[in-house]
């Protein structure tokens, strides 16, 4: 009697990023109080108006209740249990890549994100500009001097806060204040670090800018903040990479993104989130919970979210787009991967105010596992935008029958001239597409990968090129262990 | 050379193969044929190991090796191709990515290395060209939207870009125009040679007119019925298989 042998028992590859930095630490006294905000604000030698609108974030949030309408489930948060700031010790805060603790260096070789700068030669395509956040400072931002040639500027938002105050002063809360919600008023109040850009007038930014979020600290929440703001006619791709050690108790990250596109400019905001997702029974991993939101100010500007979302243990974020200016657009393309544990309840807001506006959503969710993924979306059209057009589309793949997935979308439209069209799909991968590959030579591991890559590809195309790969590869490494 | 001995297979506990033996050595073309739901489709599904396929009995060997232990993507590795009777869509990605990815797997298998994007494309290229398959569709989603002919088409050209040893071709001349006929033909011919064997499944002998076979079996109730020259096609196109098996238990 034979059967054709099940394909070989399949270890996962371990989590390629699970690593920790051996460096000494600063951080704050664990818990949180006002005294935790007023010590973080110390630390960053913030002016006063700051610090004040931290307190005021802080006395908000202590009157705010968890959200609980998420499809995600999880013990409740002890937040004095852990720490609020934690900086590598070092003696002054490094003036060049030179002085980086070569500890660091080291570790962002590991992790793959170049921190040196390549000479750019007029017109070289492919380079990429980072700012590498360390638990909660920044270490390094290449290609400073390039960039502000053209006037564009891309630093920590500490530095931001210290060179171009009024900038900050201006922006920072007036996408996403902190009565918005109950993490975002916690962000608010004990935010870290993050990264600012502002691209002035006119000017197309000549390379990607990239953040690199690092997790390394045990029992430390990390509270970034991003900030990006597109002056008239300017453009700016940028994207978001992140990872963190492996650890059997959860950590918190609760950040905030802002973006501003004025009058006829446009923001690409891509994310690859790799956070440690736990571990296949579920233990460990990241909380993600994250708001995210674009304000497309300006007439006829554009605003688009992709993001592939691998990691954490729970994933709660809907990157948003305020779509205010007549005839502005906003797009959200979206990935996200559940395996084993995992919860994911993820989407998008677009709300319709100006004239003309548009908005297109493609969602696709993949569960294997036991995992649960919800796409979860809000079409709003206001009665002032005459015209203005919606398209969602939202696919579901199953792989194996423990997992779920759930699409809950609302659509609100007070004007009669908005259109809104939605479609979801839900999918099984199929023994036949299986097989078909698996003739042509590819393991059922690879002949998976392969095809929920397909299922995702209108979402990867729009992943800048230098991505797009690494993206690909991801997407095969997160399933690993959800077949066989 | 393939060797299948006293092949048993069963489907949701259904016995569709029922002690069937066949030898097909090195360098030879070998038609099947039968009514339809004889069990040729699952005889090609058993000898690439698809899953739901049990093997109750009997062992299958090529080159010595045996296949029946292998995993389907160690089959395909070993020189095992099936062009399938109905080619599956894969949606989202390219033909191109897609023979890319099969190709570097089965090259990676046999100790070979990956093909550049550069090799790749001009190996592609001339492949769907010798085909008489437009390049565009080479971007084109495997499959997807294929007409019947093009699909049969693009399974001929996988067969050309993996080079295999056992080339399984299922019904790939139904479907087909007159013109697509002779042009797959001709393909396939092409890929005739001293160290590679072909199963060609077909109810048609003007398939046969174009791809010479050396042996002509009948596969019905679950076996071999019978085997001849290639003038046993010719008897059966004439008088079917009823009268045909009849004739030979006379
Ligand atoms: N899942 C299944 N459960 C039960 N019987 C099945 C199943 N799949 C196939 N069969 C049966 O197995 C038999 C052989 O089918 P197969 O596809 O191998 O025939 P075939 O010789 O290729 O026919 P055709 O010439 O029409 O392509 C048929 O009677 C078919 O109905
Ligand atoms: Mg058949």
């Amino acid at each position: 009697m034979q059967q054709p042998p099940s394909p070989a028992a399949f270890t996962p590859e371990p989590y390629k990023y699970g690593f920790v930095t051996p460096i000494d630490t600063e951080t704050a006294p664990k818990g949180l109080s006002e005294a935790t905000v007023r010590y973080i604000s110390a630390k960053k030698g913030e002016p006063d108006w700051l610090l004040a609108q931290r307190l005021k974030a802080f006395a908000l949030w202590q009157t705010m209740e968890t959200p609980s309408w998420g499809k995600v489930a999880f013990p409740p948060i002890d937040y004095q249990d852990a720490y609020y700031y934690a900086a590598p010790k070092k003696k002054a805060a490094p003036q060049s890549l030179e002085d980086v603790d070569p500890e660091l260096l080291k570790t962002y070789e590991k992790l793959g994100i170049p921190l040196k700068e390549q000479a750019i030669l007029a017109g070289v395509e492919g380079a990429v500009a980072v700012d590498a956040v360390f638990d909660s400072v920044s270490v390094a931002t290449t290609y400073k001097k390039a960039l502000e040639e053209k006037g564009i500027l891309f630093c920590s938002l500490t530095e931001a806060i210290h060179n171009h105050p009024d900038l900050v002063k201006k922006y920072l809360g007036s996408v996403v204040p902190p009565s918005d919600n109950y993490y975002a008023a916690l962000n608010a109040a004990v935010f870290t670090e993050g990264s600012f850009v502002y691209i002035p007038k006119g000017v197309r930014c000549p390379m990607e800018l990239s953040t690199y979020f690092r997790i390394n600290a045990a029992n430390t929440g990390q509270f970034e903040r991003t900030l990006i703001v597109a002056d008239d006619d300017s453009y700016v791709s940028y994207l978001e990479g992140c990872t963190a050690p492996k650890r059997d108790e959860n950590q918190l990250h609760a950040a905030v993104v802002e973006l501003v596109a004025l009058d006829r400019a446009e923001i690409k905001y891509a994310t690859v989130q790799n956070w440690y997702p736990g571990d296949e029974n579920g233990v460990g991993g990241i909380y993600n919970f994250v708001t995210k939101r674009g304000l497309c100010k300006g007439a006829s500007s554009k605003i688009s979210w992709t993001q592939v979302e691998t990691g954490s243990a729970i994933t709660w974020k809907y990157p948003s787009c305020v779509l205010q200016g007549d005839y502005s657009s906003g797009a959200f393309y979206s990935v996200a991967i559940t395996n084993h544990h995992q919860q994911a309840d993820t989407g998008t807001k677009m709300i319709h105010i100006g004239r003309g506006t548009r908005s297109t959503i493609i969602s696709k969710g993949i569960s294997a596992g036991h995992a649960q993924n919800t796409y979860r979306g809000l079409v709003r059209m206001a009665r002032t935008a005459h015209g203005a057009r919606n398209k969602t589309q939202c696919d579901s793949l199953l792989i194996g029958d423990q997992c779920g997935a759930h699409t809950f979308p609302v659509i609100v439209s007070r004007d009669p001239t908005a259109r809104v069209e939605h479609e979801a799909t839900t999918s099984r991968v199929s023994e036949d597409r299986l097989f078909y590959c698996q003739q042509r030579g590819l393991s059922l591991e690879e002949a998976m990968a392969l095809i929920v890559n397909g299922f995702c590809r209108e979402v990867m195309k729009e992943l800048p090129m230098e991505f797009a790969v690494e993206a690909q590869k991801l997407i095969g490494i997160s399933l690993e262990g959800s077949v066989g | 050379m393939l060797e299948i001995k006293n092949l048993s297979a069963a489907i949701d506990g259904k016995e569709i193969l029922k002690g069937l033996s066949l030898s097909l050595p090195k360098g030879q073309v070998h038609a099947i044929m039968g009514p339809n739901g004889a069990g040729k489709s699952t005889l090609s599904y058993v000898l690439a190991g698809r899953a739901g396929y049990t093997v109750t009995g009997g062992s299958v060997t090529l080159n010595g090796q045996d296949l029946l232990a292998m995993a389907p993507h160690e089959r395909a590795a070993a020189g095992v191709f099936l062009a399938f009777q109905y080619p599956v869509e894969i949606p989202g990605v390219t033909t191109m990515n897609f023979l890319k990815t099969a190709l570097n797997a089965v090259r990676a298998a046999r100790g070979e290395k990956a093909l550049d994007v550069m090799q790749m494309l001009k190996l592609l290229r001339a492949k769907a060209k010798a085909i008489g398959m437009d390049e565009d569709m080479l971007k084109r989603p495997v499959n997807v939207g294929f007409s019947g002919g093009e699909k049969k088409r693009c399974e001929v050209l996988q067969m050309a870009v993996l080079e295999p040893r056992l080339c399984i071709l299922d019904e790939t001349d139904s479907g087909l125009d007159i013109d697509a006929l002779r042009i797959v033909a001709d393909g396939v011919n092409a890929l005739r040679d001293a160290n590679r064997s072909m199963l060609v499944i077909t109810h048609y002998q003007r398939l046969l007119d174009y791809i010479k076979p050396d042996r002509v079996h009948v596969l019905a109730g679950g076996r071999i019925e019978r085997s001849g020259g290639p003038e046993l096609a010719l008897e059966l196109e004439e008088k079917g298989y009823g009268q045909a098996s009849a004739g030979a238990q006379a």
